[in-house]
This record gives C-alpha cells, sequence and structure tokens, in this order.
C-alpha cells in the first residue's frame, strides 16, 4: 500500500513569495550546507619537441579524446546531500492523499510524487467517492497541472504584470465602489462547493452588501435543482446507492461512464451485479437519447428522442400510480413491464434522471423513487453540496442584463469561461466589454481572459491549498504536491481574501483558518493533521434527509414540433470545454464511437440514409438563425429524426491542444433551449473533413472475440464459455512444456464488470509515458494507447446491443511476436511476461504482424515529446521514454512488479495477493482487471481463473495467453421477449 | 561413349549456325569467332553511346536521385512518412523487396540451372540477366534495410561477436533472409564475374588507350587464354552454376517463410514456396525480355539474341504463369476445405474486401493475358511479347502488394481492420529503386560486355571436334 507521508510539504508554503519550481534541497532550506564538488577536465600539455615526441604526444592525445569522447565535457556540479531531507530516498516515491475537484464535484485521490513532482493520481480507498479508483478526469488533470499553455504571468490589458500592481490598481479601482457599499460589483463564480471559498465569499459580500454573487457553470445539474425547488420547495442533493439496488433505470444518464460520482455508481453498480457469484445479478434498463457507454451495458435499452424520454418518464410514473403525471401511453408494452419488475423490488432500485435532461424528468424521477421506497435506501437525499445553490442560469442571465445596461463597474470572475460557454442570447461577450474593470483568475488564459481587463493565474489544485466536497458531502482538505509553477499565480482564495483584508493571506493559512473555526475539535492541530494526511475528514458526509415531493411535473412536453430535434450535451471527455487542451484527453477515443480530437454530428443509421448523407460527410446544421459546421457520424442505436452533438469543442485560445479541434455548439445553445430544440436543417458541404477514429471496425464478424449470454442460459449451460472457447488440450506442442515455478503474472478482465469509462487506458498513458499523437497521426492509424477498450456492437443496427472489451498485451506463454523478431528484442521472462526490449528494437515490426491482438504499438516518428519542460515533469522516471522506431506494448507494469519484488525480497517475504497493482487494474472503478501471480491459487486472479466463465481470446491460436476474460452476462427481463 | 556422343550430336544439331532456313537458330547465321568479338566489343570500346542509353541513363538518373531523396527524408523523419499503420505495419518496401528479388531469380536460372541442363541457348543471354540479378538484388537489399525503424543499427540483425553478447534470434525468418540474400548476393556476383574473365580479357586485348587497357586489364585478373586457364574456368564455372543452382530455389523459399512462418491467415500457408519460386521465374524472365528486347533492338543483338531466345523464355514464362494459375485455384480451396473461418475470410477479402482491385488485377495481369503465350506468334514477336513481359511485371507487383496488405489489413480481431494508403514517398521510394537499377544496369550495358563472347563462341560449330564441318 502507498505510504502516505505528509511531512514536507508544510515547508513549501513558509515565507513569502513561493517561488518557481525549486529543488529538493531548497525545500528543506538546506541549500547552504551542501558540499559542491566541481568536476572539469584538465587539458594536455604541448611543449615543441622533436617529431617523434610530436608523434607521440599527438598519439596520445587523440588516444585520451577517443577515451572520453568527442567534445569538452561541460562543467557539472554535483550535490549529494549532506543532510537528506526525512524519508526522501531517491527513486522511491512518495503518495499524497488529496482530492481532485472536477467537473464540479470532488474525488479523493492519492497522488504519486517523484523527487517533488507529481506523476500519477490513484484513487484513495479510504474516500466514498473513489474506493480506490478514479475517473477519467481524475486522472487526466495532471496534464492540465504541466499544460503548458496556462497562464503563467498576472496580464493586464495584454502586458505582463506583478501582484502588487494588481493589488495597487485594484485598490484604486475598488475605493469609489466600496463607497457605495459595492453597488456596481458582481463576482460570477462557477459552482461553489469548498466550503472556505463559500465562506471568503460571504465574507466579500458582508463587506459590500450591495455586490452580487453569480454563479455559472454550463453544463452541470441545473435541471436537478429546479426540480429539487418544484417537487420539494428547496434545494436538496440527491445521489444514489446502488449496491443494494436491483433494478436500476436510467433516463437518459450515463452514470456508469462519466459524470458526476461515476466513480462510485459504477463499483456499486458492478459489486451488485456479480453478487451472488453473478447468479443473483441486477438488471439495468436504459432509455435514453444517444448512444453511451451506460446504454451499452443495458439489459434492455430504448433509444428515444430527448422529449420522448420525457413522455416515457410520465407513463412510467403513471404505471408506479405516482400523482398525476400520464402520458400518451405510446410506451405501454415496456412501462409495463418495467413497472412490474419495479414494484417487485421495493426499496431497492433506483431511478437515475440524466443531468441534461428535462427538469420534469427529474421531477418524475424524484417522485418514482419515493413512489417506490427509495429514499434513504438507494436513494439519499441531503441538504445541497453547493454553499449557495441557486438557478445559475438565471443568475447568469442578470448579470448579463447588468453589464448590457453598464450597471457593473468591477466584475470579478472567478474560473469558468463565459465568452466561451454563455447561452448565446446573453450577449455575454457585449455586456463584458462594457465592464470598466474586470478580473479573471484561472488556470487558463482562455477566451474570457482575452476579453477582460485583467488575467490572474490560478494554481492548479495540485499546487495549492484548498477544500472542496464529494457526492455524499464528505468534505476533503487539498494538499499541494508541488509548489506553483508559476510565481504568480494566486489562488481565488487568495484573490478574495485580499479584497477582504489587505494584504491577504496565503490559501495554506485561510482554509486552516476556516477549519480551526468549523471542525469545532479542541486539538486542532491533530484533526488537521489526519485529515489532510486521510484525504477526507471524517464523518464529515451530509447526513441524509427526509423529504417528501409533491407532485409538481410542470407541463407535458408540447408534441414534437416540427423538425428534426437536436440534443446538445457536454462532452463525455471535454466536458463544458474546459480539457479542450488536455491533449490526453482529446486522444482518448469517445467510448462508443472511438473519435478522437473532434466532435461529431451523431445521426442514426435511418435518418442518415434518408438525409442521403455518407459517414464523414462535412455539413453546415442549421438552428434557428445560426449555423454551425462539422462532420456526419452514423451513431447504431441513436434514436431517429435526432441529431446529437457535444458541447466543449471549437474552443479558440485554449492552446495548442484544443485550438481548433472540432466545432462550436455553444453558439446555437441559447437559454431557453440548453439541451434540446428542434427545427434542425442541414446542408452539404463540399471540403472534406475527415473524423479520425481508432476502431475502424466495430462488428465482432460472427468471431467469438467477446463470448456472451444471458443469466438465464448462463444457469442452463454453465460451460458455455468453455465450449465456445475451443481452447486445443494443453500437451499440443512440439516443445517441452516450461515449468513456471515462483510467480507466474496473469491477469483477469471481467467483461461483464467493464463500463467503458476508460479510466484505465488514461491510468496507463500516465503511468508508461505514452506519448499523443495527434489527429493526424491517429488517422493514419498510429494512436499509441498500449490498452484500449474494443467497442462492438452487435444486432440490428438500429437498435445494437453494445459490447465492450479491453485489450491489453496478452502476455501469451507461446508469443507469435517473440518467434519472429530477429534481434531478440522481445523475450520471454521466467514469470510469465513478454519483455519488450527497447534497446535491442531495430524496428522490423514483424512482431506486430505476427499478433493476432495485434497490441503492440509502433514510434513511427519521433512521438514523443523531447523539449517541452512541463510535460518532462510529468513523465514516470521508472520507465523508458520511447524514442523513434521502436516497439512498445503493454508490460503488465512490470516496473510495478520489480518494484514489488524487490521489497519483498528485502523483507524476505512472498508477495502479497493485491500488492502489485498495475496502473489499469488500480483505477478501474469496477474493478474488472484483476492481476497476480496465478500459481498461487489462493489468489484473486487464480481463483477468476478457475471460474467457468473465464476463457481466452482466440485460445485456438495456442499462444496460451496469461491475460483472459470472464464471459459476459446480460440480465434479461424474462417478460421482454427480444427487445 | 554413348553419353558424349548424343551430347555432340545434340549441340550439333541446336548448333546449326549456318542453316539460314532456320529461324529458331540459337546464333544468328554468318557469325563466326571474329565477328562475336568484333561485335561485342564494338558496343564499349569503338562504337558511339547511342542516344536511347542516354536517355535511359537520364531517365534512370533521375529517379536515382528521387531515390536518394526519398531515403534522406526517411531516415531523417522516420518511417511514418510511408503510410504503413498498425495494422498494416508492412506495405510497399516489403513488396518491393520481394519483388526485386524474384525477378533476380531468372538470372541465376538461366546462368546457372540452364548451364547444368546444358541448354545452349542461355549462352547469350546470361550475362545481362545475370548482371540483372545482381542489380535487382542491390534493389531489393535496400528495402528491408531502409524500412528499419531504426536502420542505423541493422547490423544487429548479424550474428557478429559484440560486447552485448547479444546474438540474433536465428527462429526468426527475417535472420534467414539475411544469410539467403548475401549468400544469393556473393555467389551471383562471383559467378559473374569469374564467367566475365575471359572477355574482360578480350576487352583488354582490343582496348585503345592507357586508361581502358588498364580498366580492363585490372578487371582481366591476369587472363591468357592458355588451355589451362579455359580448363580452369571451364571446372570454376560449373562448380558455381553446382553452387547457384539450389539458390534458385531456396532464397525465395526463404523469402516467402516471412510470411509462412507468421500465423496470420492469408500468410500461413505451406504453398508459398513454390508458390514465391514459380512467381520469381516468371517475374524474371519478364524482366530478361523487357530488357533483352530494346537491348537486342538498339544494339543490332538479333544474330546473338535470336527468336529461339524469345521462344523459348516465352515458354517459360507460360509454364511458370500456369503454375501461379494453379496457385490462385488452389488456394481458395485449401480455404474452404480447411473450414478455418479466418482462412476463409481472408480469401472472401481477397476478392471483395477493399484492396480487392488488386485481386482481381493480379488475375487479370499474370493468368489471363499471359495465356497469349501460347500462340508462337506471340512468342516469337518483339512487340507482344515486349507488351506482356511489361503486364507481368505489374501484375508481379500487385500480387505481392496482394499478399502482404490484404492479409495484414483484415486479420484476427476485427477492431484492429484497417485500411492501408499508400503515400507520395511510398511511390517515390518504388520508382526511385527502379531508377536505381537503371542506373546500374546502363553502366553495365556501357561498359561491360553485355554478351558472352567466350560462351557464344562455344556455340558456334567452329568450336566443336571437327571444325563444324559436317551436318
Amino acid at each position: 500500500m502507498p505510504n502516505q507521508d505528509f511531512i514536507p510539504i508544510e515547508a513549501l508554503t513558509q515565507g513569502g513569495e513561493p517561488k518557481l519550481w525549486r529543488t529538493p534541497e531548497e525545500f528543506e532550506g538546506h541549500s547552504e550546507e551542501l558540499e559542491l564538488e566541481n568536476y572539469s577536465e584538465e587539458g594536455i600539455e604541448f611543449s615543441g619537441a622533436s617529431r617523434r615526441r610530436f608523434l607521440s604526444l599527438m598519439a596520445g592525445s587523440m588516444a585520451l579524446a577517443g577515451l572520453t569522447g568527442c567534445t569538452r565535457q561541460p562543467e557539472e556540479t554535483i550535490m549529494p546531500y549532506v543532510n537528506p531531507p526525512e524519508n526522501v530516498i531517491p527513486g522511491r516515491p512518495k503518495y499524497y492523499a488529496t482530492a481532485a475537484p472536477v467537473n464540479g464535484i470532488a474525488e479523493g485521490v492519492i497522488v504519486e510524487s517523484h523527487t517533488g513532482r507529481p506523476t500519477k493520481v490513484e484513487g484513495n480507498p479510504d474516500h466514498p467517492a473513489s474506493f480506490g479508483a478514479t475517473s477519467v478526469h481524475s486522472q487526466a488533470c495532471l496534464m492540465d497541472l504541466y499544460d503548458p499553455d496556462r497562464g503563467r504571468e498576472i496580464i493586464y490589458l495584454g502586458l505582463p504584470r506583478n501582484w502588487a500592481s494588481f493589488q495597487n490598481a485594484w485598490s484604486q479601482v475598488i475605493a469609489p465602489v466600496a463607497s457605495r457599499q459595492g453597488a456596481g460589483f458582481q463576482i460570477l463564480t462557477e459552482t461553489v462547493i469548498s466550503p472556505t471559498l463559500g465562506a471568503q465569499l460571504q465574507a466579500v459580500l458582508k463587506k459590500f452588501p450591495a455586490a452580487k454573487w453569480r454563479q455559472f457553470d454550463p453544463a452541470g445539474p441545473h435541471s436537478a435543482r429546479a426540480a429539487a425547488q418544484m417537487v420539494f420547495g428547496k434545494p436538496v442533493h440527491t445521489y444514489y446507492k446502488l449496491a443494494t439496488a436491483d433494478i436500476v433505470v436510467s433516463l437518459d444518464a450515463d452514470f456508469l461512464a462519466c459524470g458526476r460520482g461515476s466513480t462510485r455508481y459504477a463499483r456499486d453498480f458492478s459489486t451488485r451485479r456479480r453478487q451472488g457469484d453473478r447468479l443473483d445479478m441486477n438488471r439495468l434498463y436504459v432509455i435514453e437519447s444517444t448512444m453511451t457507454a451506460t446504454g451499452g451495458k443495458a439489459d434492455h435499452r430504448l433509444a428515444l428522442r430527448y422529449t420522448q424520454v420525457e413522455e416515457f418518464a410520465r407513463e412510467l410514473a403513471a404505471a408506479l400510480s405516482v400523482g398525476d403525471a400520464s402520458g400518451s401511453g405510446a410506451y405501454q408494452s415496456w412501462v409495463t413491464r418495467m413497472a412490474r419488475d419495479l414494484q417487485a423490488h421495493k426499496g431497492a432500485s433506483a431511478i437515475i434522471p440524466g443531468e441534461h435532461q428535462s427538469p420534469a424528468v427529474h421531477a418524475l424521477a424524484l417522485a418514482m423513487n419515493a413512489a417506490l421506497g427509495n429514499n434513504g435506501k438507494t436513494v439519499i437525499h441531503t441538504n445541497p453540496l453547493e454553499v449557495q445553490p441557486l438557478d445559475q442560469i438565471e443568475s447568469l442571465r442578470e448579470l448579463s442584463r447588468d453589464m448590457n445596461d453598464g450597471k457593473v463597474d468591477v466584475l470579478l470572475i472567478m474560473g469558468g469561461n463565459p465568452v466561451y460557454n454563455a447561452p448565446a442570447d446573453f450577449h455575454f461577450t457585449t455586456g463584458l466589454e462594457k465592464v470598466k474593470t474586470s478580473v479573471h483568475c484561472a488556470t487558463q488564459f482562455n477566451e474570457t481572459s482575452l476579453k477582460t481587463t485583467w488575467h490572474i493565474p490560478e494554481p492548479h489544485f495540485l499546487e495549492d491549498w484548498g477544500d472542496t466536497r464529494s457526492l455524499d458531502g464528505t468534505a476533503s482538505i487539498i494538499q499541494p504536491l508541488i509548489a506553483p509553477l508559476y510565481g504568480d499565480s494566486r489562488s481565488q482564495l487568495q484573490v478574495l481574501d485580499t479584497i477582504v483584508q489587505y494584504p491577504g493571506r496565503s490559501s495554506y493559512e485561510i482554509v486552516r483558518a476556516y477549519w480551526s473555526n468549523q471542525s469545532g475539535v479542541k486539538d486542532f492541530e491533530s484533526w488537521w493533521r489526519k485529515s489532510v494526511h486521510d484525504g477526507l475528514i471524517a464523518d464529515s458526509a451530509l447526513p441524509p434527509i427526509s423529504v417528501t415531493p409533491n407532485n409538481n411535473f410542470g407541463a407535458p412536453p408540447s408534441s414534437s414540433s416540427g423538425g428534426m430535434e437536436i440534443v446538445m450535451r457536454p462532452d463525455v471527455y471535454m466536458y463544458d470545454g474546459r480539457y479542450a487542451n488536455n491533449m490526453w484527453l482529446q486522444e482518448l477515443p469517445h467510448p462508443m464511437t472511438k473519435l478522437t480530437w473532434d466532435n461529431a454530428i451523431f445521426l442514426s443509421p435511418k435518418t442518415a440514409k434518408r438525409l442521403r448523407f455518407d459517414n464523414q460527410q462535412h455539413v453546415e446544421l442549421k438552428y434557428h438563425d445560426r449555423s454551425v459546421r462539422g462532420s456526419v457520424w452514423i451513431l447504431p442505436g441513436h434514436p431517429d429524426e435526432s441529431t446529437t452533438v457535444d458541447l466543449g469543442y471549437g474552443r479558440w485560445h485554449s492552446g495548442r491542444a484544443g485550438n481548433g479541434a472540432g466545432f462550436n455548439v455553444y453558439p446555437i445553445r441559447t437559454s431557453d433551449a440548453l439541451w434540446t430544440g428542434t427545427g434542425v436543417e442541414f446542408r452539404k458541404l463540399d471540403k472534406p473533413n475527415p473524423l479520425a477514429t481508432t476502431q475502424m471496425n466495430q462488428s465482432m464478424e460472427h468471431r467469438d472475440v467477446v463470448i456472451r449470454n444471458t443469466l438465464d442460459g448462463y444457469k442452463k449451460n454453465p460451460n458455455f464459455a468453455k465450449q465456445t472457447e475451443h481452447a486445443p488440450p494443453a500437451n499440443l506442442t512440439l516443445y517441452p512444456q516450461w515449468n513456471y515455478t515462483g510467480y507466474a503474472w496473469a491477469m483477469s478482465i471481467d467483461l461483464t464488470a467493464c463500463v467503458n469509462c476508460q479510466a484505465c487506458v488514461i491510468a496507463c498513458q500516465a503511468e508508461n509515458n505514452i506519448a499523443v499523437v495527434g489527429k493526424e497521426q491517429v488517422l493514419a492509424r498510429r494512436a499509441m494507447h498500449w490498452l484500449r477498450i474494443d467497442t462492438y456492437y452487435e444486432g440490428d443496427i438500429s437498435y445494437p446491443t453494445a459490447y465492450y472489451c479491453p485489450v491489453p498485451c496478452m502476455q501469451c506463454e507461446n508469443a507469435p511476436c517473440e518467434l519472429v523478431c530477429p534481434v531478440q528484442a522481445t523475450n520471454h521472462s521466467s514469470d510469465g511476461l513478454n519483455d519488450m526490449v527497447y534497446n535491442r528494437c531495430i524496428g522490423t515490426r514483424y512482431c506486430s504482424n505476427n499478433c493476432p491482438w495485434k497490441v503492440r504499438r509502433f514510434n513511427f516518428f519521433l512521438f514523443q515529446d523531447w523539449k517541452t519542460e512541463t510535460w518532462k515533469m510529468q513523465r514516470n522516471p521508472d520507465v523508458s521514454v520511447r524514442s523513434r522506431g521502436v516497439m512498445e506494448k503493454c508490460t503488465y507494469c512490470v516496473q510495478r512488479i520489480r518494484e514489488a519484488e524487490i521489497t519483498a525480497a528485502n523483507e524476505a517475504r512472498y508477495i502479497h495477493d493485491g500488492e502489485i497493482q498495475t496502473a489499469c487494474m488500480q483505477v478501474c472503478p469496477t474493478q474488472a482487471i484483476v492481476f497476480g501471480d496465478k500459481n498461487n491459487s489462493a489468489n484473486r486472479v487464480a481463483k477468476l481463473k478457475a471460474e467457468k466463465l473465464n476463457y481466452a481470446m482466440y485460445a485456438e491460436l495456442n499462444t496460451r495467453p496469461r491475460t483472459t476474460y470472464l464471459a459476459e452476462l446480460r440480465n434479461q427481463n424474462p417478460e421482454f421477449q427480444g427487445a | 561413349m554413348p553419353e558424349s556422343i548424343a551430347l555432340e550430336e545434340r549441340q550439333r544439331k541446336t548448333a546449326r549456325p549456318l542453316d539460314p532456313n532456320n529461324p529458331l537458330a540459337v546464333v544468328g547465321a554468318g557469325t563466326t569467332f571474329e565477328t562475336v568479338s568484333e561485335q561485342i566489343s564494338s558496343i564499349v570500346l569503338t562504337r558511339k553511346t547511342p542516344p536511347f542509353w542516354w536517355y535511359t541513363f537520364g531517365f534512370g538518373l533521375f529517379l536515382f536521385v528521387v531515390f536518394i531523396i526519398s531515403i534522406t527524408y526517411l531516415l531523417a523523419k522516420g518511417v511514418g512518412i510511408w503510410g504503413i499503420e498498425i495494422p498494416v505495419a508492412w506495405a510497399f518496401a516489403i513488396t518491393n523487396f520481394v519483388w526485386w528479388i524474384g525477378i533476380g531469380h531468372a538470372g541465376t536460372l538461366i546462368s546457372a540451372f540452364l548451364l547444368l541442363m546444358r541448354q545452349g541457348w542461355r549462352n547469350s543471354i546470361n550475362r545481362f540477366a545475370e548482371a540483372m540479378t545482381i542489380f535487382a538484388v542491390m534493389c531489393a537489399g535496400m528495402f528491408p534495410l531502409f524500412h528499419l525503424g531504426r536502420a542505423w543499427i541493422f547490423y544487429w540483425i548479424l550474428p557478429y561477436p559484440n560486447t552485448m553478447t547479444a546474438q540474433p534470434n536465428f527462429r526468426s525468418p527475417l535472420v534467414w533472409d539475411v544469410f539467403a540474400v548475401s549468400t544469393y548476393f556473393t555467389i551471383s556476383v562471383l559467378f559473374w564475374y569469374i564467367g566475365m574473365i575471359p572477355d574482360l580479357g578480350t576487352f583488354r586485348d582490343r582496348a585503345v588507350g592507357r586508361f581502358k587497357k588498364g580498366f580492363y586489364g585490372v578487371l582481366a585478373f591476369g587472363w591468357r587464354g592458355s588451355s589451362h586457364h579455359w580448363r580452369l574456368h571451364q571446372t570454376a564455372c560449373l562448380l558455381l552454376a553446382g553452387i547457384a543452382t539450389p539458390l534458385v530455389l531456396s532464397v525465395h523459399t526463404v523469402v516467402s517463410f516471412d510470411f509462412t512462418i507468421a500465423i496470420l491467415p492469408g500468410w500461413h500457408s505451406t504453398i508459398f514456396p513454390p508458390y514465391f519460386v514459380a512467381g520469381a521465374i516468371y517475374s524474371g524472365f519478364a524482366m530478361v525480355l523487357v530488357l533483352g528486347l530494346p537491348l537486342r533492338a538498339v544494339y543490332g543483338l538479333h544474330n546473338l539474341v535470336t527468336v529461339r531466345h524469345l521462344n523459348n523464355c516465352g515458354k517459360l514464362m507460360l509454364a511458370t504463369g500456369l503454375f501461379l494459375a494453379y496457385t490462385y485455384l488452389i488456394e481458395p480451396f485449401t480455404a474452404w476445405y480447411s473450414g478455418n473461418d479466418f482462412e476463409m475470410y481472408t480469401v472472401h477479402n481477397r476478392a471483395f474486401g477493399p484492396h480487392s482491385w488488386s485481386f482481381w488485377l493480379v488475375i487479370l495481369l499474370n493468368v489471363v493475358i499471359p495465356q497469349a503465350l501460347w500462340f508462337y506468334k506471340v512468342r516469337t514477336r518483339v512487340v507482344p511479347l515486349f507488351a506482356v513481359s511489361i503486364v507481368v511485371l505489374v501484375g508481379m507487383w500487385v500480387e505481392r502488394f496482394m499478399i502482404i496488405v490484404t492479409a495484414l489489413d483484415r486479420d484476427f480481431l476485427p477492431s484492429s481492420w484497417s485500411n492501408f494508403v499508400a503515400t507520395f514517398w511510398d511511390n517515390a521510394t518504388f520508382w526511385g529503386s527502379i531508377g536505381m537499377f537503371i542506373v546500374l544496369f546502363m553502366l553495365f550495358v556501357r561498359f561491360f560486355p553485355m554478351i558472352p563472347m567466350a560462351e557464344v563462341r562455344e556455340l558456334l560449330p567452329f568450336s566443336k571436334p571437327g571444325g563444324g564441318t559436317e551436318k
């Protein structure tokens, strides 16, 4: 288990200006005690003499030149520690617990730090939102820390300034406002869940009573808030405990793969799914308006247009006798059977509405959950997480109106990017230009910073202190892993603190001050240390409250008025656009389409055929008076006469990765139609715009790639997996079998559990220094991900079932790749690993040709970046950075294996089960990937391999892969015949 | 002794040089020792270089410069400038390699195999055919070298003592390739050079000017033309022919192992060795004709490379082409008979997948059009024969491409299925290698005896006991 040491981070914050990147000695303040050794060369004396002497001297000097190399060595000072910092062993990473506030809610994480810089994010096993796993965004936020296009300096009207000049200017600007009690001063933040930040804002409002605090997030639980207001009359936060949910109904919610709390939901869902040795599976119904990873996992899935989802919800509510809900009756066959199923599991079901669905759907879900007795069991209501919940759309509307009316003199924008993502009808940008003094405090110098007078770079959460809340309200103190990379950065806490009291305190002091008030404990110091060490504040989860919904569901949606529907959703990985410059996320393939670096206009196969669009047809989409241009992507399982477009692309000032990637949807998004609308028209464009996908073929082509069955089928024939597998007999070989004594590393992947969130893909990229290749190279089929998740569709192309198959290296005992390498660059180790020796590889690529699963990746160019300083800091020093012309592949995280072996050898013991977790295994929310020593039958992986569902992909090729799968099961409702 | 009489009888009959009514004579009427020497030497030593040579050499040089640029850019930027990808990690480069090596096989067959079979008609064409082999092997060798991701450490594939104490993996077909191709090249050069020594002696004796005399003198290696030298020479040639003959079969068999040892459906097939060897001879003879016909026309070699040669080459092409047609039929049958889903799909993919154009083009170019060779009129007329040869060369290249790419682009796991698209640099490197071949071959034509004068003299009746006065 990682060693959670707490020691020297406090030293970072003591005294004055935080500097740029410090050496470890400076951390400890010991630099004056170091001994310096100078290393220099001696020249060779030449005194003219006889020819013989000359020749002997020349010979001698040439020999020496040969020995020392061609050029004079630069002078380098090497500085060994005289007094090394406590517990720092160079080469051994340290782990610190913190929390990652991503997309408006936090997840507890433990961050691995190599010599003072964070290199990898893992989940915090003790944290209730994570249980040791992470979401894709928690993994990828490391790249945001090291983003070379981050804001570095305080900017005033395009020119760099320093903090002192900002404070000066601020005091001059705020003075007249202060005399008016703050009239004309407004603050715009994103959703505030940080208790300390909330307290700061309250303090500011106290000082300036006439000032206004607005909040806005373009994506986020707007509908949930509105619905809570509708049915409870007050703000209420809802989350789900799916570990006891026998039936889960998703109304357009992609709750397994992305979104708030998905890590926890996926974990609980798959725990319940595997209950009773998989004989007591739960059941998932998904009614959705596009094809998502959760929908692909469903036991029963229905694709409906956005407004039809609401009609469905009304009918379901009516069938459950909820209030006066009623529907058109179009979905009776589904609804009656689902209602029966739900009522047979009262108190053990959950109806989850999609975040972007209408408030009515949320209200209906709240009422249905209450009627089914789920409240307090699988559906938990608490007080809101936000410090001040409000209608954020109205909040921004008022601000925009005030700005356009010239009523705002000073505007403080804390985070966010409203110039890019405010609803188009607010005219936010024109209003912003009328504000005399606007300050944008954010980590990125983005589109909004271009329009504000001041920009203050904000430290990343890994660089500074803070606090936050997670899904169930558990609060965490955020501790930094590294001193801020850019000395001028100031956190939002600090900026607000300066407004309230001049000069301001550091973030550390502010957070400590807040919690020393709030914690209410006698021994604050111990409480503080424990909370920071653990990564969460014990017992800080919000207590469940008991609320009863009224049956106010609002008016039913108007019947589909003319024209095609458009649905605008935040992108699975780009979210609202804040990650546009995160190149890991740009290159991470969309779970269902495997598209990278672009968003697309999704259409169903029938609709595309009707419109006579080929896949990747470049079109102009006209919606009301606005239009955007993008490429069509035919998405199996998408409802007809509807198109889905993802928000978060098309930025123009995000950095080298995000600029120009995809098309911007925000210009067609208005406040009256945040998520959906009708009346979409298309016009074909001639210029082609190809989209880069990493998987061109999503059909299994009648091959047994994913062996699958229904639960009933499994019960009738438990051996179906082995029967389909066609494994040859174990002695079918000319050669004597190798006897694997000692460790035999192996992996088992549970296909029932995998939800295609792809956190494992990003984790592998972070751990193994995998390069990002860019859109053109992905188009040229050269993406470098070692681990990929293949998505297959089966059945009717309009109503397909989807299957997910993670494909790491199979580490075959009879590896076809090892046979054909001419230089022995790939060999087999005695513990069963297929070793890849980068130094020896000359790049014939025969090994890739001979791999049946094509898990090997080749460096066709120098894909690794060798120049950007900040990206160098992210690299894991335990793994080579590969250069041009060599092959690479999954190694079962051999660096972690060897590290554990060394530790175990030093302690003269066997490696425990679970002591080695490969990167993919560690972050998987559903624990689908299990790694270990299969020679020990007590180990988890050995037990999983002994299960009847265990099979090797393409076992008939007799390669004896060490990576095997557990066949996938679906739990169909027997009342549904072929639905 | 009965054998030797039969041999002499046969030689007399096939020689028939002085019969003006026999169109299938191996040597044209009126040829004597002196005319042979004069005809060939004058091409190199005295006659003006024809414009044909300049145009062809210039064109070849242009393409060769393109090749140099392509290789430089390749080494500077990386193998990614080509269209290769995962899964299609081999495309043009290996296609070119196999195509060029295959072309070389006809030269060795003519030089070595037909010598052992005592086929007199090979005597006049074997020199330029063997030169073709050597240059084809050189062009071929460029590709496995430069397609490496790290070409500058190519020598790690060789078993040399090194500080890493690492040896290559002898189980890998690529290592076998190294041995096969290097032995092939070595033997071919040796055979070609040693066979050329008497002619170089002739050039040395006829050359005027110190430089030319010195150049050919060094190369002639002290040839005196004594009967002792002749006896040694004949023995040496026979021995080398004996060593080189198995290479005709073994080299391309080893090259085919590059594919058969892999487990990919479409590659893992036992018919590949004979299939590839037959294909090699097929394309090799096509190249012999593509080179020989223009040379014959431009340099007036009709009496040395006669209609008989064209006829025989055409017949060999037809025979090997028919074997290829058999293979194209047997592969789908074997796939169907095996019941293996992967194999059956690969056959289906070849015929109907994204690169099905290559399959049908191969059938057209390698099977359908060359059936014209059944007709004597096609085999013995220059234009139709040249056209069919070009068709076969193109067809063989497309066939190699088809084998490599259609097996890789859709193999076991559907999620890695892909499409291969060639880039500009793929084409530049390929055409550039043709330029390299043209440059080398034209230099050979300009400076070396392209027809072996000594061996043609052996065909004349004057070289036989009795002076050929008998009929």
